[in-house]
């Protein structure tokens, strides 16, 4: 018979009932490794937003000189694209975090633990932040040299922009992951592309107002339309627009429960089809 | 004077799993006792690995109760999976991690103290040492198979869930696997629960079988106790009676 090197003491596992940070740093863990472990990967993160700020600086300068509106304000454009791209990011950053669990067919593995569902989105969230910084902190400082515009200009609303936009990119993250769930990876491209939908409605390079009324009332339900709003009027106005900001807010709230809802029940209905152990490439 | 009957660690009430039309796994009753090593065996699509899932708390029932060491499933699981684990080939380990990059991230989801001793006596155990820094992915079927079995074992589980756990494995490693079982079994005094369809290995680790067809369970006892019920000579004779004979569910002198 085999020898075991050491027989079993127990307990050494704590049987507990509640939230363990200790399992949200264990995720976390497990996505650092993943970026340490790929170069590629980390370098994607960053090259996407560096092109898009590099295409816009030089879009930018080209209006300044043809375009009063963009004259105003001259890094309005700049500022725009590196802030959507933060909400794109977010989102990715917890789509992608959790489709690498199901590419490497690993949910099963997982959900036999004692992690808890929330557990996991909390890890999905703060890794969609380090995927975030490392993407936008980059591009941010570039744009400095390059185009003698900093976004950090902005002040302390800059601070109330990024946090909306990534709380509708978390919102937006957990509802793809749960349609993901609920239809396998063959809707895993929904994580590319969902986000896009949103993007002509959102009024990122353009005021609200030259949206059809009809498509404003849409503007409206969502918080980055009152955001890219309210960062034109820092630019413009010089005044930090209070009723925007707290219809962003209130916003955020209801897109971060619809989205929390979306993903905890197609998550039961992934145990209920027993997708978390069929689920992978 | 009274006995006191020991609460068995596993208690399975009218588990019912349907999907659609078609019943999975249809009204199972068992009970397994501290210390067994118990086999669900069966064809493929006998709801094996379906019950095992709801063991786990990874597939929800139709209908019934699943109670392990006490705790109902369906509302406490949380409170029963630290002390429970299992290894299957239908899930896989995060292929670009490390073997030890993976055995750390489930020893902290399992808050296992004492982490980096334990993963080093795993891997002593195991012999899986030479390869602890190599990519999970880049490993043999049976390197693979010894590193899951590692991850199965880090919390030191009470109740052990193994499906198919020598499936793909050459006799060699497949026997070096049974014995690590059988060991493992033998000093911690664990409940093990194994799915799969390999007759030897069940005749060799297990004290009691449960045959299932079609989502029941046909028929139970040890395979000294199986093989002499059905007069034949090996567990897999029993197994092909069961399977294919007209009269499937009984044993052959009930038939006649």
């Amino acid at each position: 018979m085999t020898a075991l090197s050491a027989a079993p003491t127990r307990p050494r596992v704590p049987i507990d009932d509640g939230f363990a940070p200790a399992r949200v740093w264990a995720m976390m863990l497990r996505y650092l490794y993943l970026l340490r472990s790929s170069w590629p990967r980390t370098l994607e993160l960053v090259y996407w937003p560096a092109i898009q700020m590099i295409l816009w600086g030089f879009m930018s300068r080209f209006l300044m000189t043809n375009s009063s509106w963009v004259a105003r304000a001259g890094g309005v454009l700049l500022a725009a694209v590196m802030l959507w791209d933060v909400m794109f990011r977010g989102q990715l950053g917890v789509s992608v975090s959790f489709l690498e669990e199901m590419w490497s067919r690993n949910l099963g593995h997982l959900f036999a633990t004692p992690l808890r569902p929330y557990e996991w989105v909390i890890s999905l969230i703060f890794m969609s932040l380090v995927r975030v910084a490392i993407g936008a902190i980059p591009s941010a400082l570039l744009a400095i040299p390059l185009y003698h515009y900093s976004i950090f200009s902005l002040g302390l609303p800059l601070i109330a922009f990024f946090s909306l936009l990534m709380f509708m990119g978390w919102a937006m993250g957990l509802a793809i992951c749960g349609l993901i769930l609920r239809n396998g990876l063959g809707a895993e491209s929904i994580a590319w592309f969902a986000v896009f939908i949103l993007a002509p409605v959102s009024a990122i390079y353009y005021p609200v107002s030259i949206l059809p009324w009809w498509l404003q009332y849409v503007a409206w339900c969502l918080p980055s339309a009152h955001v890219f709003e309210g960062m034109r009027a820092v630019m413009f106005q010089h005044t930090f627009p209070v009723d925007h900001f707290l219809a962003a807010v209130g916003l955020d709230f209801v897109w971060l429960a619809a989205g929390g809802i979306v993903f905890l029940i197609f998550m039961r209905q992934a145990r209920r089809r027993g997708a978390l152990m069929q689920m992978g490439e | 004077m009274m006995q006191r009957v020991p609460e068995p660690v596993v208690s399975v009430s009218h588990l019912t799993k349907r999907f659609g039309d078609i019943v999975a796994v249809d009204s199972l009753d068992f009970s397994l006792a501290r210390g067994v090593t118990a086999a669900l065996l069966g064809g493929n699509g006998a709801g094996k690995t379906t019950t095992l899932s709801m063991l786990l708390g990874l597939l929800l029932p139709s209908a019934g109760c699943i109670e392990i060491f006490g705790e109902n499933m369906l509302t406490h699981r949380h409170r029963v999976l630290p002390r429970v684990n299992f290894s299957s080939p239908y899930v896989d380990l995060p292929h670009r991690l490390t073997v030890r990059q993976n055995l750390t991230v489930y020893g902290r989801l399992y808050r296992i103290r004492g982490l980096s001793q334990r993963i080093e006596s795993l891997a002593a155990d195991l012999q899986i040492g030479e390869f602890l820094d190599r990519p999970f992915g880049k490993l043999s079927a049976g390197q693979k198979t010894r590193v899951a079995l590692a991850k199965a074992l880090l919390n030191e589980p009470e109740l052990l869930l193994l499906d198919e756990p020598t499936a793909s494995l050459d006799p060699d490693t497949g026997d070096w696997v049974r014995s690590y079982i059988e060991a493992y079994r033998h000093h911690g005094n664990a409940t093990i629960l194994l799915a799969s369809h390999n007759m030897s290995e069940v005749e060799r680790l297990c004290s009691d079988v449960m045959m299932m067809k079609k989502g029941r369970i046909v028929d139970r006892g040890s395979p000294s106790e199986l093989i002499a019920r059905y007069g034949r000579a090996t567990l897999e004779q029993v197994f092909l009676d069961i399977a294919r004979g007209p009269h499937g569910d009984l044993p052959r002198e009930a038939a006649q």
